[in-house]
């Protein structure tokens, strides 16, 4: 698919080739090759934990590859890190920026590159520079002296370009540059795209959006599972063909579905939204059925959890769980017997330096002693129980969570939900980043609370598509702030769910066309 | 044996252990330093003798001539005994009743800065209430401990409604209640006649003799009672898993249902009561309410937790090793006094004790880490 290198073929500014990069058991490259030559674009797509990120990683000199090589203009490149690979000319655009909000255009577009004599900064040059930088993009926002904290998100993406620019970069990355653009900011980033072709940069442009990759790119990759699985020109390929290239792989038989009975609506929601996102959410969510819903990083699906658990606020809409109507703060929806496990299982889901009994017990310390008083010997029982029941491999529950490894620390906060014995379970990303043994002891776990006397409602978020055709029976999915319709589990497939995502129509079977 | 072992990994254990070693320490370097004085004295007599013509033999049997070693035997001898450790005591009760409070602060991942002033307010206050309110000493303490609490609240309201720092807030708290004690006072000193006082004078006072099975005065007896209760309320209340929960992940604790500013407003109204409680012991040290006392003792306060193995980003402490904190630095200070340390060199120790305790604290983080 990737073709020899060969030295003499100088006309490609960047090339890459049998990339391999395991981390401990996962293969997250194994070996990528990619080629741009000066003045195109290359896309780069494939769903998350494809591997993209792995890669540009490995670009940037941020980590070092097990194997493969790279050379930039045809001379080899071997970046120790990301300093080294933005002085000859490799530099990164990442969806969060790296600029300091306090200090001014200028400061930025020149930080740590300053020119001085003896220390003494010559502010002429820097402003001469910087105005060189910038001029391009003829945008009056754009001065010199502005504060970067002041300018627009579109702008400020524009100082980050700008910077690449002062330092005569030759490759430019652009990882998810739209995601928190405006319309109008992402046409003048096309535009901009344009001339900094013009002046001979090789691109390469990450994106989940294919609508976009087909109006910017020339080139496309996809890569799935850490592999190549596609190489084409963009004006020679469809976009079903490229999203059939991101999702071709079969759903392995991890999933244990007994057959579930659907009750009682226990969590309704109309038309809600939140500060930023959600933008408009509706969904009706049942005892003894899993809901999932899908969409891209960013989508604002976990931000529709935070808001239904009252972790973010609501500005409108209706939310009602079972008998209790309207937005409650988590003491509250504990109370009404609802949990949530975080998508963020390091920051917000545990508390890392408490125990595993602290961590189990923390949302419902009642019942373990008399007078109102935690006896910790109590919590200690309740917790070897479920130590015992989801097999968390650990020397006595007093050992601190940050102990445990990823999978076990997982079924501690999934622990907390059981043990509080909630009815509605609001789960984001309960899979990420932990083995398969752990993953498929969730599923099986999710199957039995579905199933259960009584059986428990379940709502689901994951970007594992596989994951959640094979869990959920119904799935709605969330494409910038709005959540479509739900759909039973048999009318959809992962290329329908990814179109979806993605912002493409969805062609119903009949042939009607839904958005 | 397993039973020592555990023991033995307990953090404040090994921090007691400094302690006594910190302690033993000064026991023979009182004792060193006594003999090495009147080594030197001797012979200043000797040779002033000398010159006078007195023959050495003679000059021997001088009366003013005092036995180095026995005199430093005795020194450290004071230095282990009952007065000296009462004392010690004594002296610990201030700093160790505000950093109680400082404690759970500091478990929950805040930090109060005004717990100097509040000592000064509750001090003027009780003296106030005793001297120009006509109350007795019950209501005047109580009269102080509330006006303490009440402080506290206020910095844990703010803290919570306007999402400042506990650093700013608490330190513009340090101005306002020191300007506020100031201005009940009138910028002076209250004096307290001594009938008003009943019992209010003796609570750090010397035990009498007819009352030695009491071994230490009341206000370290309620140093230790309260010490026991905040400790016990910490591990086994549900405030106290709270305060843990909130200084170790405030999100996580939010997630869970925790009610995150119920906790700190709390922890803030306790930190301020205990202080209250310390100004109580101040003004019954010096029978007088004094504005401008107690400055500066926040850091001390702070000094004593962070020893005690706090950890200024939350979720960690004792209340054990607190108290353990509290005795270590009175000890220094007690042990440099009896040496004729200048207290210049008293306050460059301290400072050194802090850090390396910290740093020994944290080298154990990263080992079991």
């Amino acid at each position: 698919m990737v073709e020899r290198i060969d030295p003499g073929k100088s006309d490609l500014r960047l090339q890459m080739r049998g990339v391999c990069k395991r981390f401990g058991a996962t293969v997250a490259l194994d070996d990528v090759g990619v080629e741009v030559a000066p003045g195109r674009v290359l896309a780069l797509v494939g769903e998350n934990g494809a591997g993209k990120s792995t890669l540009m990683k490995v670009l940037s000199g941020a980590i070092k590859p097990d194997a493969g090589e790279m050379r930039l203009d045809g001379q080899s490149y071997r970046p120790g890190n990301p300093l080294e690979a933005r002085r000859v000319g490799v530099a990164m655009i990442y969806q969060e920026f790296s600029l300091t909000p306090h200090l001014s255009v200028e400061e930025n577009i020149m930080l740590g590159m300053e020119p001085a004599i003896l220390g003494v900064v010559r502010w002429k040059e820097v402003r001469r520079r910087s105005i060189e930088a910038i001029k391009e993009f003829d945008n009056p926002e754009l001065t010199p002296d502005a504060r970067v904290s002041k300018l627009s998100v579109g702008s400020q993406q524009l100082v980050e370009i700008a910077r690449a620019l002062a330092i005569g970069c030759r490759v430019l990355v652009l990882d998810e540059p739209t995601s928190s653009l405006t319309r109008g900011d992402v046409e003048r980033l096309f535009e901009i795209i344009g001339r900094l072709k013009e002046q001979g940069k090789a691109i390469v442009y990450i994106s989940h959006f294919i609508e976009e990759v087909k109006r910017v790119a020339d080139e496309v990759t996809v890569l799935r599972d850490g592999r190549v699985v596609g190489n084409s020109i963009v004006a020679s390929i469809s976009t079903d063909e490229i999203i059939a290239q991101m999702v071709g792989r079969k759903v392995e038989d991890l999933y244990p579905r007994s057959a579930r009975h659907p009750g009682e609506v226990i969590l309704d929601v109309k038309d809600l939204s939140g500060v930023e996102k959600p933008r408009s959410a509706s969904l009706q969510l049942r005892r003894g059925e899993v809901l999932g819903i899908a969409g891209l990083i960013g989508a604002g699906r976990t931000e529709l959890l935070r808001s239904l658990f009252g972790l973010d606020p609501v500005r409108s809409g209706q939310i009602k769980l079972g008998l209790y109507a309207g937005p409650a703060s988590p003491v509250r929806r504990w109370a009404q017997g609802a949990g949530i496990i975080s998508e963020d299982r390091k920051e917000e889901g545990l508390a890392l330096a408490l125990s595993i009994s602290d961590n189990v017990t923390l949302s419902k310390l009642r019942g373990f002693g008399p007078l109102g008083l935690v006896l910790p010997g109590r919590q200690d029982r309740a917790a070897r129980r479920w130590i015992h029941k989801l097999g968390i491999r650990c020397l006595s529950p007093r050992q601190p969570v940050q102990s445990l490894s990823g999978g076990n620390q997982q079924r501690v906060a999934l622990a907390r939900l059981l043990q509080h014995d909630v009815d509605v379970l609001l789960l984001d990303e309960p899979t990420r980043g932990i083995d398969v043994a752990a993953k498929a002891l969730i599923y099986k776990l999710i199957d039995e609370l579905a199933c259960g006397h009584p059986p428990k409602a379940i709502l689901m978020v994951s970007s594992y598509l596989p994951e959640l055709l094979g869990v959920c029976d119904r799935v709605a999915v969330m494409c910038r702030g709005r959540l479509g319709p739900t759909r039973n589990i048999e009318d959809i497939d992962e290329h329908k769910l990814m179109l979806e995502a993605t912002g493409q129509t969805i062609r119903d079977p009949a042939g009607e066309v839904k958005s | 044996m397993s039973l020592l072992r555990a023991i033995y990994r307990q953090p404040s254990f090994k921090l007691a252990l400094a302690l006594v070693a910190i302690f033993l320490f000064f026991v023979v370097a009182v004792g060193a330093h006594e003999a090495l004085n009147i080594h030197s004295s001797n012979r200043q007599v000797l040779s002033r003798l000398q010159a006078e013509g007195v023959s050495p033999a003679e000059a021997q049997k001088d009366p003013s001539l005092l036995d180095a070693w026995s005199e430093g035997y005795w020194a450290s001898v004071r230095f282990l005994g009952r007065p000296n450790l009462e004392m010690i005591a004594r002296h610990t009760t201030i700093v160790g009743i505000a950093a109680l409070g400082m404690t759970l602060v500091i478990i929950a991942g805040g930090i109060d800065l005004s717990v100097g002033s509040i000592i000064a307010l509750s001090s003027v206050a009780i003296a106030w209430l005793l001297q120009y309110a006509g109350a007795g000493p019950w209501t005047a303490v109580l009269g102080g401990i509330a006006a303490a609490a009440f402080c506290g609240m206020v910095s844990g309201l703010l803290i919570t409604w306007l999402r400042v720092v506990p650093f700013i807030v608490t330190l513009g708290m340090l101005l306002i209640v020191r300007g506020a004690a100031k201005g009940i006072a009138r910028e002076q000193k209250i004096d307290v006649d001594m009938d008003r006082l009943v019992w209010l004078d003796d609570l750090l006072a010397s035990v009498p003799k007819d009352r030695s099975w009491m071994l230490v005065p009341l206000g370290v007896w309620i140093l230790i009672v309260m010490a026991v209760t905040v400790a016990l309320m910490l591990r086994y209340t549900r405030l106290g898993r709270h305060i843990f929960a909130v200084g170790s992940n405030e999100e996580t604790a939010r997630l869970c249902g925790v009610a995150v500013d119920r906790v700190k407003v709390a922890v803030f109204a306790l930190c301020a009561a205990f202080a209250g409680l310390a100004g109580v012991m101040q003004f019954s040290y010096l029978s007088v309410g004094d504005p401008t006392g107690a400055t500066g003792l926040e850091l001390n306060v702070i000094a004593a937790v962070v020893i005690g193995g706090g950890s200024l980003s939350g979720g960690e402490g004792s209340i054990l090793g607190t108290v353990v904190g509290a005795l270590i630095m009175t000890v220094i200070d007690t042990g440099c006094g009896q040496m004729g340390l200048p207290n210049w060199v008293q306050e460059i120790i301290m400072g050194v004790i802090i850090i390396v305790a910290v740093a020994l604290d944290r080298l154990r983080h990263r080992r079991s880490a």
